[in-house]
């Protein structure tokens, strides 16, 4: 009772917290899209520049077991394309093996 | 230190306090539950008096029953010399009473809410356990103001399961959108949007507002868009509440996010569809 817990720590309030939510400009975005039958596509936007899209594409095939490519948009850059439903997979991927924050990639879709 | 409290030149006042509590205690003990010992000194005054005033009574004819009160006191001070050893955590207490009755008493005489004051007192002096005094708080905070107590399960925040019909092979007919979306307060088209950019289709609204998706959703799939849409759109990050508004600020074109339970604001990105790519025939070839 004589001392207040909260207050032994002294924490700048002005400090910098470590989540900066809006900031929109980094984000991996991984979708899906439905097309005919129960065939699936997959797409990852946003990769950044430094890694060579050709070089992941090619191991994410082989990977995979899948076929894609890689397309040329004008406003969002690369895009990768991947047959079928690879999206747990390409998350982690991009962890694992490119180590990007988990935070920075969004899944999308059902 | 046992006669502490019955200091001859305190005595008047002193006296007055001691009655009072003894009329006070027996109230919040029920209560409180907690001053056994307290209780048998109790049981032994009243023994040897013949009833006690309320405090109110006192007060106006305080004149009147200071023999009595005279008398208190002394079957206290007998009572403390005999059980000396084992009252002397309960006279520190006793003590420790009267000085915040000492504080609290004039009022409480005259106007303030005794039982508050009393209650009041009681806590400080004998030291209830947390557990107790945490329990009061939230069934008190239950009673007046259900929200702030974490009770989230009120009707109005029951969203009703998407409900998803397959019109004819390729389509998916989502019928109780509108329902989600007034039970979410947000307006269908915002989740509409939403929906469409996530599953990454389009659709319509047929005659009867209900929403045609083109490809083919399972009512679990659309779920767990709707929980996504639900924690980005619609929960408070700072109390986790839904009930909470979407404004678009025309003068920056963003849309906040405003919290009807505490009041707080944040931004919210807009809705994105971003890369679509090209299913089936293309356009030039």
């Amino acid at each position: 009772m004589s001392t207040i817990q909260n207050f032994n720590s002294i924490v700048d309030p002005f400090a910098d917290t470590g989540d900066t939510e809006n900031e929109p400009t980094n984000y991996i975005h991984i979708r899906i899209q439905q097309r005919n039958g129960r065939k699936t596509l997959t797409t990852v936007q946003g990769v950044p520049q430094e890694f060579d899209l050709k070089r992941i594409l090619k191991v994410l095939k082989k990977d995979f077991a899948c076929n894609g490519n890689i397309v040329k948009d004008e406003e969002l850059g690369d895009v990768i394309q991947l047959q079928g439903d690879q999206r747990v997979k390409v998350s982690e991927f991009l962890v694992s093996k490119l180590q990007l924050p988990k935070k920075n990639i969004k899944i999308h879709g059902f | 230190m046992s006669d502490l409290g019955f200091d001859p030149s305190l005595k008047k006042k002193k006296k007055s306090k001691k009655t009072e509590e003894a009329s006070l205690s027996p109230e919040t003990e029920s209560a409180v539950g907690s001053g056994n010992e307290l209780d048998d000194m109790l049981v032994g005054l009243k023994k040897k008096k013949k009833s006690k005033k309320p405090v109110e009574e006192f007060g106006e004819s305080e004149k009147s029953k200071s023999p009595e009160a005279d008398d208190l006191s002394a079957s206290l001070g007998e009572l403390s010399l005999k059980k000396k050893k084992k009252k002397a955590a309960k006279n520190k207490d006793a003590t420790d009473f009267e000085q915040m009755l000492e504080k609290a008493g004039v009022e409480e005489t005259i106007a303030a809410p005794k039982e508050f004051q009393s209650s009041e007192a009681v806590q400080a002096s004998l030291g209830l356990p947390y557990d107790r005094l945490l329990n009061r708080f939230f069934t008190i905070l239950k009673q007046n103001n259900p929200e702030l107590a974490g009770d989230r399960s009120g009707p109005k925040f029951r969203i009703p399961p998407p409900v998803c019909q397959r019109e004819g092979s390729k389509k998916t007919l989502f019928a109780n959108v509108q329902d989600i979306a007034s039970v979410l307060q947000r307006s269908p088209e915002h989740l509409i949007q939403f929906l469409f950019a996530e599953l990454g289709t389009s659709g319509s609204i047929d005659g009867e507002k209900r929403l045609v998706l083109r490809g083919k959703f399972q009512p679990k799939q659309m779920e767990s868009v709707l929980r996504r849409y639900i924690i980005e759109y619609v929960t408070c990050k700072t109390c986790k509440s839904m009930n909470t508004i979407l404004k678009r600020e025309s003068a920056n074109r963003l849309h906040f996010l405003s919290c009807n339970a505490c009041g707080s604001t944040r931004s919210v990105s807009s809705i994105k569809t971003g890369f679509q790519a090209q299913i089936g025939r293309r356009k030039r070839a």
